[in-house]
């Protein structure tokens, strides 16, 4: 597995952008990694795009911010204009192809294009197309075991969900199962 | 995979309210304001588990003279707020470093001046290192780094303003505040508990006069008129200022046969880490010092290591410590300055440049 990686996951407000940048962490933690989790909140929030910083480091964190990260998870397209200039070079991009039109996609970039919102909805509900991409994420990356990812839902959903943790470990193995 | 239990996830103010409690802090006050609210938010549920009291202030203003209060009686007590709410705070802090009352006041600030922004800023070095009240005072400041020292450092901020009966600040911004990161809740070395808390102040404290039948009444103030009066409470002032110098604290990477020596403190210290780890990689001679204490100012450090060497100061203001630096170097060695202006999210990579600038000596 990688010795260091950083995402940044970016969607509108409402899409679980916080939540899985949350449950990354946690994974991340729980797996022994050092870890990071930065949301930015503010005017941006009100504006267009939510997004957060994860880093998963085997070594002590310096920066939690990130320029060029070395992968994103894109939920919508304002977060695709913001972040896929932005990607390092070798870098992979996770794309929502629910609401993103294929044309937007920069061909000179690494890119897992899936439609995450109907692949949740699919599953029952659409509100879990965040923890879709999530899954992609962990199979593009390598950097988790996806059952590490799924274990640690149970510190990360509240309480008041757990009924939902089940179908959401699905969601996860959907995107993370997924080829295009 | 085994996993570590011990750590739990935590922002920079989620870790402050458990390492306050952790401390012994029974009484927080204060008002809401961003980016800190998780402090309150977190300690309005951990302080009445454990009998302790939270009480929502109808202002800063109201927040402070409740902690010079509850000081005053030797109680270990918190407030927290940000940048403009701190400077609504000076006037009580002024009276409580006037007083030799203890508090922990932290101040997760914003961008300023005026009402400013909710972003990063380190704009508040010269108010919390030179008073930020009226009159001859000082606060001890500390600077964490991680959520880990958010919570570490607030062991000894409760430590350090009961040792000397002072006002302690503990100064971040919305990086620390906000980021989440893993927090191991162990006490660090050197914490003292209630009882040792409770024994520093027991020679002043107020705590009725039906408490010590035979003891003379007790007075805190920070008024006095008669001929004299101010000037020999001010030399004892004085007298602690100088004893807390030896509280001064830093850390250092990679100095040793640096040619340049990064100087930054919370924030800024932990994105060059990222920054200088990458740049030795590539050969450069740089290193870091991060001053731990902003008051008092790690001066010592600088004089070690000032010959042969270069500073260059970064912090996310318009100048600030820089200032400190200078005098700390006291012309011993050249000390550029790289500022970041307010609410910028400064990456590592966005500093290597200002960095091999300064060593390249331009």
């Amino acid at each position: 597995m990688p010795e260091y990686t950083d995402v940044i996951i970016a969607g509108f407000g409402g899409q679980g952008v916080m939540l899985i940048g949350n449950l990354l962490a946690q994974a991340g933690m729980e797996h022994g990694l050092e870890v990071s989790f930065l949301p930015v909140y503010g005017v941006e929030m009100r504006g267009g795009t939510a997004n957060c910083t994860v880093v998963l480091d085997t070594s002590p964190i310096g920066s939690p911010l990130v320029r060029e990260p070395k992968s994103t998870i894109i939920l919508n397209e304002p977060s695709l204009d913001k972040f896929q200039p932005r990607l390092a070079a070798s870098g992979v991009q996770v794309v929502n192809a629910s609401l993103i039109p294929k044309e937007r996609l920069d061909p000179a970039r690494t890119t897992v294009y899936l439609p995450v919102n109907d692949i949740a909805h699919s599953l029952g509900n659409v509100k879990m197309a965040n923890m879709v991409a999530l899954g992609a994420w962990v199979k593009a990356t390598g950097m988790l075991p996806l059952k590490a990812v799924q274990d640690a839902l149970e510190r990360v959903v509240n309480v008041h969900y757990a009924k939902m943790i089940p179908v959401n470990a699905k969601a996860l193995e959907a995107g993370y199962d997924f080829s295009g | 995979m085994s996993g570590t239990p011990e750590r739990v996830l935590a922002k920079g103010n989620e870790a402050l309210a458990f390492g306050a409690v952790d401390a012994g802090c029974v009484c927080y006050f204060g008002y809401p304001i961003t980016p800190q609210n998780e402090v309150p938010e977190a300690l309005s549920t951990l302080l009445p588990e454990r009998g302790g009291r939270f009480v929502q202030a109808e202002s800063e203003v109201g927040a402070i003279n409740m902690l010079l209060g509850a000081g005053a009686c030797g109680i270990p007590s918190m407030t927290s707020s940000s940048s403009c709410g701190i400077s609504l705070m000076q006037e009580g802090i002024s009276y409580m470093a006037g007083s030799h009352v203890p508090g922990v006041i932290v101040n997760m600030s914003r961008g300023g001046p005026g009402l400013g922004d909710i972003g990063p800023s380190q704009g508040d070095y010269f108010q919390a290192t030179k008073g930020g009240g009226h009159g001859d005072h000082r606060n001890l400041v500390l600077a964490p780094s991680t959520a880990q020292e958010c919570y570490d450092f607030m062991f000894k901020a409760f430590a350090l303003a009961f040792k000397y009966a002072n006002p302690v600040m503990v100064l971040g911004d919305a990086v620390i505040a906000q980021v989440k990161e893993p927090v191991r809740r162990t006490p660090p070395p050197g914490a003292l508990s209630r009882e040792e808390l409770d024994a520093l102040c027991s020679p002043w404290r107020i705590e009725g006069y039906g408490a010590r039948p035979n003891g003379s009444p007790r007075l805190l103030k920070s008024v006095y008129l008669a001929e004299g009066a101010l000037a020999a409470r001010n030399e004892l002032l004085m007298k602690k200022y100088q004893e807390m110098r030896k509280e001064a604290s830093f850390e250092t990477e990679a100095v040793e046969d640096a040619e340049l020596v990064v100087v930054a403190f919370g924030s800024m210290a932990r994105i060059l880490r990222s920054t200088l780890r990458h740049l030795r990689a590539e050969g450069h001679k740089v290193g870091l010092l991060r001053p731990k204490t902003l008051y008092p100012f790690p001066d010592e450090a600088f004089r070690d290591l000032a010959p042969g060497r270069r500073f260059l100061v970064v912090e996310q203001n318009a100048g600030q410590m820089v200032e400190d630096v200078r005098l700390a170097v006291n012309g011993a060695a050249k000390v550029d300055w790289h500022g970041v202006m307010p609410c910028i999210f400064a990456t590592a990579g966005d500093l290597a440049r200002p960095v091999l600038l300064a060593l390249k000596g331009a």
